[in-house]
């Protein structure tokens, strides 16, 4: 079943990708759903029977071949099923399978329908390898899998070279993270003998490694990995320019799944970052770092994805610092309600591009609010979910993390705070000017504005559900012990008694009075309406419309223009390193190692000249060089 | 012996036919020796040592035409006999070299046979020199006015480094107990420091110079660029393995006293050359010349593992040299083909060509992935062991030659970009069937050997251990 459950998609993109050409657009479509739909369902089954009867293991484990044996070295190709893979499949499969019904609608004019929809179903196999590998190199696969379907689906409209460039970039940066973590692996193995999670994180629990020097080196190096895949500081840049994909995939690679691996993977080495607190401090830093700065270059983006996908580089930098104060649960629960919420806000996104015949810059909206009800609403309510509207998904997902952060330390809980009332202010302005006020566009006419078909609206519908009523998965436990706490349970599980527990060392909950809660809560919720109030009379009651970027002076200008961080970058690393191989190229290797060995190979002019006449005369000379060598030999022999 | 001469007489046949041979006559008999292969590998297999086959004086009572088999030759021969079809199906164009082209190829295939089978020092010698002739009358139909540096340059080259291998052996054959050649006899020579040093810096110098370690390389990118495209493929997918097979074969074995003065040399050299290729890579626009760095870059990785004198950089250097061969011969095939119908292969003269063939496009892209060594690809394996056992010799070095992981993907997705992507008026004429046979084997190795890498190893393992044992024996315990 497990098997099933991963290759089902890899099947549906052997089958797009081969068949495709031949096949007519709906059966590709639905095939590519259907796969993953099939997915889901096992998915589904096998946690039910995971967590419900306790007949079954703590975790299923299949081993199809041995990958790679050589010498002490052993890697075998095999899938473990536990509870935090569990809920990684789910989100995979689940958003995967209504992304994918949007698609039929939203792609159904491309050329590259099949396509498109073979690549969705190879991303979606990476994934589920990713999560579902039983080991760190299954892992690694899985990382570099989906780096690669996030290239081709990036640049997948590949006659345009800026989109090309855009998916270069990403392969690139992604890759810059991956030899961190391939470092790290080959340092796991150093240490622990063995990739297998089961192997290592018995060692580390049994403190085989006295050094926690050892330990910290490693979750450094894998969280290098972690900067590049989800995009953080300083390897974020990429995820921004990677709105040139085509929007589903925004939302299913760049929001919902792919962009949260790293989180998965440092839950995953939870052993690993329990025993260094120096690691779990730089997570920490970094991802309130990214968080606020990628809040506020937010503030001043005009392209509706650019918007969602600073976005996105924000809430991931919260999930990091929940993982940086050891908030393992609340870090899980942010990424399965930013699923909902973020893959509703980009199927929205996509939708109003859809009816605005691919119009993407907010200046040039507004008052769509009237031509696109259902989008309308649905994205009131992601956008209500991600600032926090009490007792929606993300309110008690970000409200977790800030809770954590307070126990931990309170500068960052004052500065977290600050960026989710920055994202407050983001988003309204958005939405605001999105849907509301004054149609401002000339191109086309208002009545050519049209609500997307049922495909899309229907995913749109259920995600909008999911991101209102998202928060029972884990709800707090002011709102009785009964009900709350569920994923907490899931990830604190004890392994039945064996060793196979999902966090090694269990959390514990931050320490702090039920007044003091009740003050943070109160204090999101102030967050909440002074960014709402605020955007909303500037925006609605005063109908202001945001400014074009070269009209921006002072800060506006450094934040429109993202802190000129990709400027930076050029110059520091690409044109150096052009820089660098024209010089190698043209001068060290041409000149200098070519003349070098010329000199040397010559020896000096007679040879040379010798060596000429061999060359100019004919390919007999050199025949007879190796006869008279043969001869010498013969020589040699008779003496 | 098969492998050798049925070649050889192959070529004879095409030169006799002349205009009447066919590409599928040729592409037949270029498969012939890949059933002898197949039987040595059933009769003989790869459990015991480097077994012989075939044992007979030949120039004289001392110099033996002898052949062996084991799974370092088996691996060899398939690469061989493997992609020489695969070079005549699709790499020699329809003009009038076509004939003596073909025929040279053959020839080659026959002496590189014999190289992977020697197991006299001799022998190996005549023909690793053998291998040449082909391949410099081949080089010698390339164009340009710099054609005859060009081939001044690669002759220099590969002519000192044979001297030098010829006095190395020549010096080991005249200290064996009975002036014998054979590899075993050569190999029981005991050597004295310097001597071990001058008679393996001979030997190491000639292997050196063919795979090409920096700074012995300078020969190869003009050489690379200008031949004909059969040349260039077999040169660099099969000829410049004869260097690492050599270090494998023959120069570990008989001077491994040598490698406590080489090896950090060779591994750094070896290193700076991963990134030295690379970094040229990055600002190439001719497509030729930008693969003929890469392969600098990517050899560089496999000689530097070798030297490692790891398990697994010994075992990986053996997967990923013939992962090399698959994927740097079918790059040169997707430039000849797209050289030959859009009569150009400068990047910034092409452009949009994936509309024009989609099926080019899939080969085209699965090719550049296992080059950049995405995992389920040919390149992933390999590479990963060649890094693993870089980390085992120095941390640093892993994180230096693990450079090329980035390196790679900015220039070989530069190159697809260029050609492939964007806007362009050029198309790629839809592929013949000899051409899709040719990408149909090389597709069919890149996906095997990336789910299934350990078959590679389980083939070589015996071989590699054995020529581990030697070297501890001298140099302690291998990790």
């Amino acid at each position: 079943m497990l098997t099933l459950m991963i290759f089902l998609p890899l099947l549906g993109f052997l089958v797009n990708g081969i068949f495709g050409k031949f096949l007519p657009k709906a059966i590709s479509g639905w095939l590519g759903t259907a796969a993953v739909l099939g997915s889901f369902v096992i998915a589904l089954m096998s946690f039910m029977d995971l967590t419900g009867d306790t007949t079954i293991p703590e975790r299923i484990y299949t081993k199809l071949f041995t990958f790679l044996h050589v010498g002490n070295f052993h890697v075998d190709f095999a899938f473990q099923f536990d509870r935090l893979s569990a809920v990684m499949t789910l989100i995979i499969t689940g958003i995967g399978t209504l992304i994918h019904l949007y698609s039929i609608a939203y792609m159904h004019e491309d050329e590259g329908f099949y396509k498109f929809f073979a690549y969705l179903n190879l991303f979606i196999f990476n994934m589920l390898v990713l999560v579902l590998g039983s080991n760190y190199l299954m892992l690694f696969f899985g990382w570099e899998g989906v780096g690669l379907c996030s290239y081709l689906l990036i640049g997948f409209w590949y006659k345009n070279a800026d989109y090309g460039k855009a998916a270069r970039k990403a392969f690139v940066m992604n890759r810059i993270g991956d030899l961190g973590l391939l470092l790290g692996l080959f340092l796991i193995y150093d240490t622990y003998g063995s990739f297998e999670y089961q192997e290592v994180f018995r060692s580390v629990f049994a403190g085989s490694v006295e050094s926690n020097a050892v330990n910290t080196a490693i979750a450094l190096l894998l969280f290098i990995g972690a900067m590049g895949k989800s995009a953080q500081i300083p390897l974020y840049t990429w995820l921004p320019d990677a709105m040139a994909g085509p929007t589903p995939v925004s939302a299913l690679i760049h929001a919902a799944t792919m962009v949260t691996a790293g989180i998965y993977l440092v839950i995953r080495s939870e052993a690993i970052y329990a025993l260094s607190p120096l690691a779990r401090e730089v997570v920490m830093w970094i991802g309130l770092a990214t968080s606020l700065m990628a809040a506020l270059i937010g503030l001043k983006q005009n392209d509706i994805k650019k918007v969602l996908a600073y976005s996105t580089v924000s809430q991931l930098g919260l999930m990091f610092i929940a993982l940086g104060c050891g908030a393992y649960t609340a870090a899980l629960f942010h990424v399965i309600t930013h699923a909902f919420f973020k893959a509703l806000l980009f199927l929205g996104s996509g939708s109003v591009i859809h009816g605005m015949h691919h119009e993407q810059d907010i200046r040039h909206m507004g008052g769509l609010r009237k031509k696109m009800p259902i989008t309308y609403l649905t994205f009131l309510i992601g956008t209500l979910a991600i600032t926090g509207f009490p007792f929606l998904s993300g309110f008690f997902s970000k409200d977790e993390i800030l809770v954590s952060a307070f126990a931990h330390n309170k500068l960052v809980f004052g500065l977290a705070l600050i960026g989710a009332g920055i994202t407050g202010f983001y988003m309204f302005r958005m939405f605001f000017v999105t849907f509301h006020g004054t149609y401002r566009n000339t191109h086309h006419s208002f009545d050519k504005v049209h609500e997307s078909p049922w495909l899309m609206t229907l995913p749109l519908l259920v995600l909008a559900v999911l991101s209102v009523i998202g928060g029972v998965v884990n709800l707090p436990h002011y709102l009785g012990e009964g009900i709350s706490g569920i994923l907490h349970h899931t990830l604190n599980y004890d392994g039945g008694g064996k060793f196979s527990p999902i966090l090694i060392y269990p959390e514990h909950a931050p320490e702090i009075e039920h007044t003091t809660e009740w003050l943070l809560l109160g204090m999101a919720v102030s967050v909440f309406v002074i960014a709402f109030l605020h955007t909303r009379n500037k925006y609605v009651v005063q109908g202001a419309v945001p400014e074009a970027d070269s009209a921006q002076t002072g800060m506006g200008k450094v934040l429109a223009n993202k802190f000129y961080v990709d400027e930076a970058y050029d110059t520091a690393f690409v044109s150096s390193l052009e820089a660098a191989g024209e010089v190698v190229g043209n001068y060290v290797d041409d000149k200098a190692v070519k003349g070098l060995v010329d000199g040397v190979g010559s020896g000096s002019n007679g040879i040379s000249r010798l060596l000429s006449k061999i060359q100019n005369g004919n390919i007999e000379y050199y025949l007879v060089y190796m006869v008279i060598g043969v001869a010498l030999l013969l020589a040699f022999n008779l003496f | 012996m098969e492998v050798i001469i049925i070649p050889i007489l192959a070529s004879i046949a095409v030169m006799a036919l002349g205009k009447r041979n066919s590409i599928g006559l040729s592409a037949i008999l270029s498969l012939l020796p890949l059933i002898f292969v197949a039987q040595f590998f059933q009769r003989v297999g790869v459990d015991g040592g480097w077994k012989t086959l075939f044992d007979q004086p030949w120039i004289s009572d001392s110099i033996r035409f002898t052949t062996g088999f084991d799974g370092l030759t088996g691996v060899l021969l398939l690469l061989t006999n493997i992609l020489v079809p695969v070079i005549v199906l699709g790499g020699i164009r329809n003009d009038e070299n076509q004939t003596k082209i073909t025929a040279l190829t053959l020839f080659m295939q026959g002496a590189l046979n014999g190289v992977f089978m020697a197991q006299d020092g001799l022998m190996f010698y005549i023909f690793w020199e053998l291998a040449l002739i082909p391949i410099y009358f081949i080089t010698l139909k390339m164009s340009g006015e710099n054609a005859f540096k060009i081939t001044l340059r690669f002759f220099v080259y590969t002519f000192v480094g044979s001297l030098a291998m010829l006095a190395s052996l020549i010096y080991l054959f005249l200290h064996t107990a009975n002036f014998s050649f054979s590899f075993e006899a050569l190999r029981a020579v005991e050597l004295s420091h310097t001597e071990s040093l001058l008679v393996g810096g001979g030997i190491l110098l000639a292997f050196l110079v063919k795979i090409p370690v920096l700074p012995f390389h300078s020969w190869q990118a003009d050489t690379y660029t200008n031949a004909p495209a059969a040349g260039t493929m077999l040169l660099s997918g099969i000829m410049l393995k004869m260097g690492l097979y050599g270090l494998l074969r023959w120069y570990l074995p008989l001077a491994p006293e040598s490698l406590e003065f080489f090896q950090p040399w060779v591994v750094g050299l070896a290193v700076a050359g991963v990134i030295y290729g690379a970094l040229i890579a990055m600002r190439q626009k001719d497509m030729k010349r930008l693969v003929a760095f890469s392969s600098l870059s990517h050899v560089g990785l496999i000689a530097a593992g070798i030297m490692t004198l790891t398990l697994e950089g010994l075992e990986g250097s053996v997967i990923q040299l013939f992962v090399h061969g698959i994927n740097v011969v079918g790059l040169f095939l997707v430039i000849e083909l797209i050289e030959r119908s859009a009569g150009t292969r400068i990047l910034g003269e092409l452009g949009g060509l994936a509309k024009s063939n989609r099926l080019f496009m899939i080969f085209f892209m699965l090719i550049a992935l296992g080059t950049v060594a995405v995992p389920f690809t040919n390149g992933f394996p390999g590479e990963l062991l060649l890094l693993k056992s870089m980390y085992a010799y120095k941390p640093s070095m892993a994180l230096l030659s693990g450079l090329t992981i980035i390196f790679c993907v900015v220039y070989i997705f530069r190159m697809v970009q260029f050609s492939m992507f964007g806007e362009g008026k050029a198309a790629v004429a839809s592929l013949k069937w000899n051409e899709i046979l040719a990408f149909g084997i090389i597709a069919a190795l890149i996906l095997g050997l990336g789910f299934m890498p350990q078959m590679m190893i389980d083939i070589v393992h015996n071989s590699i251990v054995q020529i581990g044992q030697w070297v501890s024996e001298v140099r302690g315990v291998m990790s």
